[in-house]
């Protein structure tokens, strides 16, 4: 047996933007196992929600996490109405479904761009972002932030979106559409990047059931689950089929992730062209009483949200499981037996968001 | 802004904050906002940085990754604090966890409010921070001088 060695990987690490560590034992090159430890964003969020008021709370919910911020915003919301039995008007699920689609546009472009960066592509990690801007100018245009945005509320959202902003959206989508289409070859068909991807980290689909792996993750591993299927918000009124890839590797949930921003294309193209008119939120009256699960598919996966309301305005417990947290245990499954020069593309491909993970 | 002498690297490094300040001065490093035009290139290596880009609270886990990651680099060094949490704790400041400000670990130079803080905000304490750094630069060599 070669001798083992113990490398410590992170917390301040050039590929990763957020702090994460793992201690990975190292037989000459190739991992046999990682050990992560965490806590490095850890703020004590959930806590907060005993002494926040629980409108003032959705604030604090979408600062979970600053990629899938208006995701948790809406769980959150859609959590305290099933408890409060709030109808959300029409146009209101409309408009939240047209920036949650947003919102995964941005969040996917993002991680393609890490992915670049990952690899030592630095003009590719440009392109890709630069890209992303443009959704970015809309979430600017439409809600006044650039990545956390606070629309919505308890009972609806806060702003609403006239024709000109609506078709302005869609040409928006098609012209990225048409600009997405060189940088997804770059991925998918470029030979440099495929050698990279291809066979690495392979995760099968009972693997994947088993140790419960969530959102592009499972389905790359050929698993049919989105939870957008459970028709929350407006998307029982559109055509939503979950993307899935068979190979289970890097590439495969590559290929998921980039079908899957021109999946939210036509969901907001849909959208759009079904979208109500009539108000956007109803005034809610009273203090929420009871406790209620929700699920819903964040850019990264399912994630459930769970509140404990007492009658009073403080809430008595909030909790959020995440989808990096359950995409954690594949992940260190999938490192065993990796060179050590691929560990952090690996820890890439999982689409890691340390911030939602510790609150 | 005068000319500067020497191209300054950055390092960045998220102290518990939410990652929207931390995509902020990515793309601040991608072609729209582009600070590489001041000759600022994105390291990841403490050792070689001369300005600290710190995003978030601290909470009492990361408090000695930052005050090492202080200490690596090399003087004269620059911290700029974005993001209203690195400046005072912002919506996190009455958690348990948190310490509430880069400053009450590290000195800070200059502070970016905003939540998230806009790349032109950044950009603008970045370039706020080039000149104290220049100065800082002037003090240092001027140091030496009288020691020998």
């Amino acid at each position: 047996m070669a001798k083992r060695s113990i490398v410590p990987f992170g917390p301040q690490h050039p590929v990763l933007p957020e702090p994460v560590h793992l201690d990975l034992v190292l037989e000459d090159e190739v991992v046999v196992d990682a050990v992560p430890s965490i806590g490095f964003v850890h703020r004590g969020l959930e806590k907060l929600v005993e002494t926040k008021d629980f409108k003032e709370y959705v604030y604090i919910a979408e600062r979970v996490c600053g990629i899938c911020s208006f995701g948790h915003g809406l769980g959150y919301c859609q959590t305290i109405e099933h408890i409060m039995n709030v109808e959300v008007p029409p146009r209101g699920r409309y408009l939240r479904t047209i920036w949650m689609e947003m919102s995964r546009v941005h969040s996917h472009l993002l991680w393609l761009g890490l992915l670049a960066d990952a690899m030592g592509f630095e003009s590719l990690f440009m392109e890709s972002w630069k890209l992303r801007e443009k959704i970015l100018d809309m979430f600017d245009a439409t809600t006044g932030g650039r990545v956390i945005f606070s629309v919505n509320c308890i009972g609806g959202v806060l702003k609403d979106m006239d024709d000109t902003m609506l078709k302005n959206i869609v040409d928006t989508c098609n012209e990225m559409e048409r600009e997405l289409k060189p940088i997804a070859d770059a991925f998918l068909r470029d030979y440099t990047t495929g050698s990279r991807l291809h066979g690495l980290g392979v995760l099968t689909p009972k693997d994947a059931t088993l140790m419960g792996a969530v959102g592009p993750m499972l389905r790359a591993s050929g698993v049919a689950y989105d939870a957008r299927k459970l028709g929350y918000a407006a998307y029982d009124e559109l055509d939503v089929e979950p993307i899935t890839a068979t190979d289970g590797d890097s590439y495969a949930r590559c290929e998921v992730r980039i079908k899957e921003i021109g999946q939210s294309f036509s969901l907001i193209r849909q959208a759009v062209a079904q979208i109500p008119a009539g108000p956007i939120a109803v005034p809610v009256k009273g203090m929420p009483n009871g406790e209620y699960f929700t699920r819903i598919e964040q850019p990264r996966g399912e994630a459930i949200y769970y509140v404990k309301a007492n009658g009073t305005k403080f809430i008595d417990r909030f909790r959020l499981r995440t989808p990096t947290t359950s995409n954690i245990p594949p992940m260190l499954n999938m490192l065993k037996g990796c060179q050590l020069a691929d560990v952090p593309l690996l820890i890439l491909t999982i689409d890691p968001c340390i911030s939602c993970t510790e609150r | 802004m005068k000319k500067l002498a020497k191209s300054p690297w950055m390092l960045h490094y998220d102290a518990s904050s939410c990652n929207g300040c931390d995509i902020e001065v990515l793309a601040c490093t991608t072609p729209k906002y582009d600070i590489e035009r001041f000759g600022i290139i994105n390291t990841g290596d403490p050792f070689q940085a001369d300005i600290l880009l710190i995003t978030g609270g601290v909470n009492a886990q990361c408090e000695s990754v930052v005050r090492q990651l202080y200490e690596q680099m090399p003087n004269p060094k620059v911290v700029v604090a974005v993001g209203i949490c690195a400046c005072t704790g912002g919506v996190f400041k009455d958690c348990y966890n948190i310490k509430g400000g880069i400053d009450t670990v590290i000195p800070v130079d200059v502070y970016v409010p905003g939540c998230a803080a806009r790349p032109q905000a950044i950009i603008d304490g970045v370039v706020k921070a080039l000149e104290i750094l220049e100065e800082k630069r002037r003090n240092y060599k001027e140091e030496k001088k009288e020691e020998r």
